[in-house]
């Protein structure tokens, strides 16, 4: 006989204040099996353990119900409490009576009712738990960073400092991503190279570092501590272990109009090319849309002036496998494209850019070699307009509802930086809010507009318009309540930023979960903000959500941080809610293989008995135990029912839906 | 026809005779003319039985699950579209490609005696079919039809003449694919109301007697253990307090053989009550095709299927629930 002890949590109000708690565990003492009903303000306190833990002692429960907070919360608490008692952890069944009960209801008699459906829906199903073992698994000791921007060179050199191998894994054909781009940084004006070019070269350096530029994620399997990875190396048409970023290929290659992707488009470049002078590795690519090589077969001068013999226009993608214990999605973010922002004239006035275009248009390295002249016609712009919150806080559907977060302090360094170099240009900036919370941002600002005489208007932008070469900014000056026209020579757009949109591909490889903006979805927005909900896998930069620099490397530091606590631990338990086939029934067929994200399912030739001294052998399929992760897509893929997952049996779940649906 | 079955039979003999196969699987005479059955042979003796007429529509595939595990190599006679089925058995490890030899039959789309008896022919005793042209002789005489007025419903929407696995053919005359597309009558329910579809599939479903014909002869349907007969598995027994219970049986059904089934017609060719029961896998294969890109069950031996696999292009659960809206 079954003996059921339930414990239902105030949670202080939390619970308290719209679930009749006393009644909930008062009706419940009345359900079969039960033995044991109280309420307890906090559960999860020593004394509520405690509590527990007596009750267990005292009255020899076989099973518990708690009715709680979320699962996701302190399922693992009251597990410990149940075992410490000498109860097997798996005889414990949550009741979630506040994310699903109390916080989403206002009307306490139905919360109440709600709240005694979902105890006994928990009970109906612990009745049917059986006690697990969990096992353990080993731990890969090296780590992936999906992304060679700054999130994922941070994150790289710390988890490589502590004595990791770590992989960076970067689409392009250099690491350094976005701030490579990036002129000057906040808000101390440091120049952006100057910060990360080191970075980058230690990482080159680093002898727990292996850099796979040019290079993909192509197919993740496997859990956290072993992950099984494979990569795809595109071919570059560059022997990486022979060039040696002479450039003299650069110099020779006779197609030289390709858009410069590293320069926003400003300027060109040739088909065989290193992005930038600081580009790690220091080695060339072929733009093969581009070459004339690939294009008609004929030319080859690359290959024929390259001393090194590093040119090979035969070279394939190649696919490496590697096994890692951790990820780390670093793969940053894009400027929205303006299609949907006409208004603002960016596809039909040369004149009007973007700030990213900007940081090039300014930067010493870039297409003008830091003189700030217009892209139209070549001359300094006199009067230069920012627009501030292009497609951010976006409600028509045009653009992002989301804040991008750092246009309001680098329109004002943009803004700044125009004025103390050529003093004599007017500088007007349209905004909504300026939202600069942060070390030294507000003061920043301020000097923009206070030293520095910016010209900072409150409203928006409603057109750009070409009249007569000059770029009129129609907008409205809220302060002053009245419509402004600005004639501008350089319009420039502070264009809200998204997440890279191979982001997509990468969370579904990983299963890990995105939200409607794309940005990869976190653990717990507070608790832990750099934890993917997908075991071993870990979020930094940009993907996550939009920031800053200093936040980015932070919240990279984080992630190595976690990923070094998990690489340091020698096994990791595993869950025993596994699944398990039932030979007799299964039909050998592959489906639940087929759909199994963690290729823990195998099949193997079994002889059974058919009765009558008869055998026959069958195909049936096989869980390694170590591998599966308890997801239960093959159990609703199986046809026959053969395959069923333990603890949440298909018995157990039909049990609480029936005890739901009971009246 | 007969020429056909002269030939097949004498391949079969000689298959037999040689012991390259153990036994073939074809057809046999039944008590009447028009009821031939599927059959095993196993030695040239009981070939005297051996038919291949206008009535033999059933798909053989499936027979071969149980047949095939017998020593020996198992032959098997299959029309066009029979070897979607073998192959989506393949596919599902159900039947070892090796033990099979597969022998392709010529066929212009079997006829409905069900059709004949509503145009009033009964007692069939012999059928001639010169092209279009059907010549039903009967104890009451001679009644000619059009190929179109007998067609088996499965046939009027064939979907290939094409054999997709074979090791030999018998085939003496070009074939024709269907005439009507086979996603017609989905559409059309698809056109309804709500409302209008399910009083249209409730007085459909309610004709259900659950003698379990469509379940027994559907190739996809062949677990070791069916659902349906497992009393653990919750759902065997009807429920007592739904006037409607078919319904899930058939839903459950459709729902198993999604994305697996080759839409070889035999649901509803067997069904005693004329259920419609293809219908509901053509609705799953019309969607399927919509959301994870145009995929034909049994149309390799290989690959992954398009519910059991997941690619950048496959439709979002949200255009899932768009298509249900529509």
């Amino acid at each position: 006989m079954q003996r059921i002890g339930v414990f239902i949590c105030w949670c202080g109000s939390n619970i308290a204040a719209t679930v009749d708690v006393k009644k909930v565990a008062e009706t419940i003492k009345a359900e079969p099996g039960v033995v044991f009903s109280d309420n307890y303000q906090y559960m999860c306190s020593e004394n509520g353990q405690q509590l527990i833990k007596n009750a267990i002692k005292e009255h020899n429960l076989t099973g518990i119900v708690v009715g709680a907070c979320s699962p996701r919360m302190h399922e693992a608490t009251f597990r410990k409490a149940a075992e410490a008692a000498g109860l097997n952890p798996y005889m414990v069944e949550i009741a979630n009576i506040r994310e699903h009960c109390s916080w989403i209801h206002k009307d306490m008699d139905e919360a109440t009712e709600k709240a005694i459906v979902l105890v006994r829906t928990a009970i109906a199903k612990v009745k049917l738990n059986a006690p697990l073992t969990a096992g353990e698994s080993p731990v890969e000791k090296r780590a992936l960073v999906i992304g060679g921007g700054i999130a994922g060179i941070q994150a790289a050199l710390d988890i490589a400092d502590a004595g990791f191998q770590v992989d960076i894994v970067e689409k392009n054909a250099t690491i350094g991503g976005r701030m490579a781009q990036l002129d000057k940084t906040f808000p101390t004006l440091d120049c952006s190279a100057c910060i990360l070019t080191p970075k980058m070269v230690d990482c080159a350096q680093h002898e727990n570092i292996d850099i796979l530029s040019y290079s993909e994620v192509e197919e993740v399997k496997g859990f956290v501590g072993n992950f099984n990875v494979k990569i795809r190396r595109k071919a570059r048409f560059v022997d990486e272990t022979k060039c040696t970023g002479c450039k003299i290929c650069m110099e020779k290659c006779p197609s030289k109009k390709g858009l410069n992707e590293f320069n926003m488009n400003l300027d060109t470049r040739p088909a065989i090319h290193i992005p930038f002078a600081q580009a790690i590795p220091n080695v060339a690519v072929i733009d093969s849309t581009q070459c004339i090589k690939f294009k008609t077969g004929k030319c080859g001068i690359c290959q024929k002036f390259c001393e090194a013999g590093a040119i090979d226009y035969e070279q394939k993608d190649t696919f490496i496998e590697r096994k890692y214990g951790a990820i780390v999605v670093a793969t940053g973010f894009k400027p929205i494209a303006l299609d949907n922002f006409n208004e603002f004239g960016y596809a039909d006035n040369k004149d009007v850019i973007t700030s990213l275009e900007l940081e090039r248009l300014m930067n010493a390295a870039g297409p003008t070699n830091g003189v700030l002249l217009r892209p139209s016609d070549g001359e300094h712009p006199k009067v230069v307009t920012f627009i501030q919150c292009v497609g951010s806080r976006d409600t028509s559907g045009c653009g992002k509802p989301y804040c991008s977060k750092i246009c309001c302090m680098y329109t004002a360094k943009h803004a700044m930086m125009i004025r103390e170099k050529y003093p004599d240009t007017e500088v007007h900036v349209f905004y909504i809010d300026i939202r600069t919370p942060g070390k030294n941002y507000d003061e920043f600002y301020r000097r923009a507009v206070e030293q520095y005489d910016v010209d900072y208007i409150k409203g928006m932008v409603g057109k750009v318009y070409n009249e007569n070469g000059k770029l009129m900014v129609q907008g409205s000056n809220l302060i002053d309540n009245e419509q402004v026209t600005i004639a501008s020579d350089l319009v420039v757009l502070a264009t809200a930023i998204e997440p890279e949109p191979s982001v997509r591909k990468i969370a579904t490889l990983l299963t890990a979960s995105i939200d409607t903006n794309n940005f990869l979805t976190e653990s717990h927005a507070k608790l832990r903000p750099v934890e993917s909900p997908t075991a071993g896998v870990y979020l930094a930069g940009v993907c996550q959500g939009p920031k800053d620099i200093p936040e980015t490397v932070s919240q990279a530091s984080a992630c190595a941080a976690k990923v070094i606590g998990l690489l340091a631990k020698s096994k990791l338990k595993t869950n025993p809610c596994v699944a398990t086939p039932d030979e007799a029934m299964c039909n050998g067929c592959s489906q639940c293989a087929n759909v199994c994200a963690y290729g823990a399912i195998t099949y193997v030739e079994k002889e059974f008995r058919l009765g009558g001294g008869k055998t026959e052998v069958r195909r049936v399929a096989s869980v390694n135990p170590a591998v599966c992760q308890g997801c239960g897509a093959c159990t609703v893929t199986c046809p026959s029912g053969a395959m069923d997952l333990r603890g949440f049996s298909s018995k157990q779940i039909m049990s609480e839906v029936e005890a739901i649906c009971k009246k | 026809m007969r020429d056909i079955e002269l030939k097949m039979i004498e391949r079969a003999k000689a298959l037999l005779e040689s012991g390259e196969v153990a036994r073939v699987v074809g057809w046999k005479k039944g008590e009447f003319y028009f009821d031939p059955m599927p059959a095993v042979f196993e030695t040239v003796e009981e070939l005297n039985d051996f038919v291949y007429n206008s009535f033999c529509g059933a798909n053989l595939s499936k027979y071969l699950i149980k047949v095939s595990k017998n020593p020996g190599k198992t032959a098997i006679f299959l029309k066009p579209c029979d070897s979607f089925s073998l192959n989506q058995l393949f596919k599902e490890h159900r039947v070892i490609r090796e033990n099979i030899y597969v022998i392709a039959i010529e066929c212009q789309g079997k006829l409905s005696v069900e059709k004949m008896k509503k145009l009033g022919v009964s007692a069939i005793t012999e059928v001639n079919e010169n092209g279009e042209e059907i010549v039903v002789s009967s104890l009451y005489g001679e009644t000619k039809f059009s190929r179109d007025e007998v067609l088996l419903g499965k046939c009027e929407t064939c979907k290939s003449k094409v054999h997709q696995v074979k090791d030999e053919e018998i085939i003496l005359r070009e074939m024709q694919a269907g005439k009507k597309d086979r996603f017609e009558d989905v559409e059309k329910l698809e056109a309804m109301s709500e409302e209008e579809r399910f009083t249209f599939w409730r007085e459909q479903l309610s004709k259900c007697i659950r003698c379990n014909a469509c379940r027994n002869v559907c190739p996809a349907c062949s677990c070791m253990k069916c659902v349906f007969d497992n009393p653990a598995s919750g759902i065997a027994a009807k429920a007592n307090d739904d006037k409607f219970e078919e319904q899930l049986f058939h839903i459950i059904r459709a729902f198993h053989v999604a994305g697996r089934c080759t839409d070889c017609g035999e649901c509803s060719r067997v069904c005693p009550q004329g259920i419609p029961l293809h219908l509901l896998n053509r609705k799953f294969i019309k969607d399927i095709d919509g959301l994870y890109g145009e995929y034909q069950a049994g149309e390799t031996a290989e690959g992954k299927t398009p519910l059991t696999s997941y690619n950048e292009e496959d439709g979002e659960p949200s255009d899932v629930f768009k298509g249900e809206e529509k």
